[in-house]
């Protein structure tokens, strides 16, 4: 048995089959498509081989199994020639022009997701039939040999490290834990992790040796397909543990399995303490497929909805319809219930290639966010116009991040006039959305009486403030130990930021990760705060502890 | 247009199966079909459409037909109904 030990992302027990993850690896890639109706054509042929090798099946089957087991394939091969999927997929690669591949997945995706949120046990499994169904038209679309699927079950994936992008586009089903041996604790890959609600150790090592060094590429491959055991509460990581432990660890997951039906229990539950305070408790969500997971989860609303994926997952701008698309479909899943689009927010660290962005020594304080929206307002605009337009689709809000002054928003109220006049002028329609700015920088926070006079709410994003606050760079693992979360520095800032949106009538939540440390969540229910915004698994937590928080009568009357 | 009302008895409701055998059997019509439970409407000729009522032992689908042929099949997926849902 081997021990390694990591920093927990995320808690939770995983046991299972280690996939080394290598660059490279088969994975379905968004391509841009410049001939769609070659794209559509090549996605009408793959399906009518994969109803083939269904049909071929179903005769297989009639003779080795049943007619019942057999009549499983029948309906399979109608799934493929179901009207709206094939709309879906032909929607996709015209749409946003890209590969059949692409369509099928996103697909694939969209309609499993339907089914998994169904109540009836029965018609959740059927999410895997169609993720069957797709995963063999997209063996036909590769060149894949159909034999047998690529990732066949649920997996521990192992890697040095996990880029924003690549972590995006692991489909979520097929993970059962992330090991990383790079990445710090608010790295992007742990935050994603949190989203996910799956167990993540980063920074990971084999336990007494430090760093891995040179023998880490051996060391990886050794791995590959073994049994392993991720401990996320202690921050181990077993591989081909003894049956002792493994015995110990299954029965602590049954234990952690048991408690997160208790928390089931809560959903359709109201956000209100003890003595009657109420708040608003949203999800954060960093792409359009975790939409599924803000409603398994009672979410009441999107408090943010980071926009970078739309540029991350491609190599060229998203142009203003597809941003539409994405942020219509948003507003139209949501039901009616508030979604804070956040406008892009990249910088030198996390940033697409097209955009050109030099390296930077300090990209954390460097060229990113609103900077370089107001640098380049074409781009900008862009994304303002997507967001006005998908506006008349629902109830949307929009946010700017890193503002550090008054200057700031009065360029961003003429950019928004002006996406306004266009609107008006082209007869389309659009809503009056709340507009608000993202507090993360303690120039903001020090402004903030004055921010609240030109702006509609506050979202307090904690962990740039920090980082900002305590001069710690999150990237660095080396600083985890300095890394005070609840340092009262912070903790004044919230309270002054609070107060002074309060003055100004207008509301204050929180969008960091602190908002989903239950630790505090009397604190900023004492503290007045009006909306917290956490990742997706951590609605139901965070409930509880507001249900079971007391304020004291004197908040009661705000 | 045409329209019969039925009340699911199997106990697992419009599962896949049944699901995909009602239709194979729409879509020999050329009549517009719809199976509406509550709220939701459904394109008979659709699989996922169906499958997505999430229609359940005890509850009541409202089927409706309109075209050409839609006495025959108004007909037949009464018949097919109660032979196998």
């Amino acid at each position: 048995m081997l021990t390694f030990r990591g920093k927990s992302a995320f808690g939770g027990i995983a046991v299972g089959r280690i996939c080394v993850y290598q660059k490279g690896q088969q994975q379905v890639k968004r391509r841009r498509a410049a001939d769609t109706d070659a794209e559509v054509q090549r996605f009408h042929h793959a399906r009518e081989l994969a109803i083939e090798q269904l049909g071929e099946l179903y005769e297989t089957s009639l003779k080795k199994v049943s007619e019942a087991e057999a009549a499983i394939f029948e309906v399979h091969q109608m799934m493929l020639q179901d009207g709206d999927y094939m709309e879906s997929v032909e929607n996709i690669i015209r749409c946003q022009e890209v590969n059949a591949e692409y369509a099928v997945a996103v697909t694939a995706d969209n309609f499993s997701r339907m089914f998994s949120v169904m109540e009836d046990p029965y018609m959740r499994e059927r999410a895997a039939d169609v993720k069957d169904v797709s995963e063999r038209l997209l063996n036909v679309l590769t060149g894949a040999s159909g034999a047998g699927p690529t990732v066949a079950e649920p997996m521990i994936i192992v890697a040095r490290d996990l880029a924003p992008s690549e972590t995006v586009q692991l489909d979520k089903e097929k993970v059962l834990a992330f090991v990383t041996l790079q990445g710090s604790v608010n790295s992007h890959t742990a935050i994603l992790a949190k989203t996910m609600g799956i167990p993540a150790l980063v920074n990971t090592s084999l336990e007494g040796q430090g760093e891995t060094g040179a023998n880490e590429r051996n060391l990886l491959e050794q791995l590959d397909g073994k049994r392993g055991i991720v401990d996320g509460f202690q921050g181990l990581f077993y591989v081909e543990p003894e049956e002792e432990l493994l015995l110990e660890m299954q029965s602590r997951k049954a234990a952690e399995e048991k408690k997160k039906d208790l928390l089931q229990s809560l959903k359709g539950k109201s956000n209100v303490t003890l003595d009657g305070k109420e708040i608003q408790l949203y999800a954060n969500v960093g792409n359009i497929k975790d939409l599924a997971l803000v409603i398994q989860n009672d979410a009441g609303g999107i408090g943010l909805f980071r926009s970078e994926f739309l540029y991350l997952e491609k190599d060229d701008y998203p142009s203003e319809e597809e941003q539409f698309q994405i942020y219509k479909t948003v507003a139209e899943t949501m039901a009616g219930k508030k979604v804070i689009i956040r406008t892009l927010d990249i910088g030198a660290d996390k940033q697409a290639e097209y955009f050109g962005i030099p390296h930077e020594e300090n990209p954390a304080m460097g060229y990113r966010a609103i900077r370089i929206c107001l640098d380049r307002p074409q781009v900008f605009m862009t994304q303002l116009r997507a967001i006005f337009r998908a506006s008349a689709y629902g109830n949307l809000a929009i946010m700017y991040p890193m503002i550090i002054s008054l200057e700031e928003i009065r360029r961003i109220k003429e950019l928004v006039a002006q996406v306004k006049d266009q609107l008006e002028s082209q007869g389309i329609a659009y809503r009056d959305m709340e507009q608000g700015i993202m507090i993360e920088t303690p120039a903001a926070v020090m402004i903030s009486d004055r921010l609240a006079e030109e702006v509609d709410f506050f979202s307090i994003g904690t962990n740039d403030l920090t980082q900002y606050t305590l001069a710690i760079d999150r990237q660095n693992p080396k600083l985890d130990e300095f890394y005070d979360a609840h340092h009262p520095a912070v903790l004044k800032m919230i309270q002054m930021v609070v107060d002074n949106a309060h003055r100004a009538g207008i509301w204050a939540g929180i969008c960091g990760e602190l908002g989903a440390d239950t630790s505090l969540t009397e604190t900023f229910l004492k503290m007045d705060v009006d909306e917290l915004s956490v990742s997706p698994s951590a609605v139901l937590p965070v409930r509880k502890a507001i249900r079971e928080s007391n304020v004291g009568k004197k908040q009661q009357s705000h | 247009m045409k329209e019969l009302k039925y009340i699911i008895r199997d106990p697992e409701g419009i599962h896949a199966r049944p699901a995909g055998l009602l239709v194979k059997l729409a879509t020999t019509f050329a009549s517009v079909i719809t199976i509406q439970k509550e709220d939701k409407t459904a394109d008979a000729k659709r699989i996922f459409a169906i499958m997505g009522l999430g229609a359940k032992q005890g509850q009541e689908i409202t089927v409706t037909a309109q075209g050409a042929d839609e006495d025959k099949a108004i007909a037949e997926i009464d018949l097919f109904l109660k032979e196998n849902l």
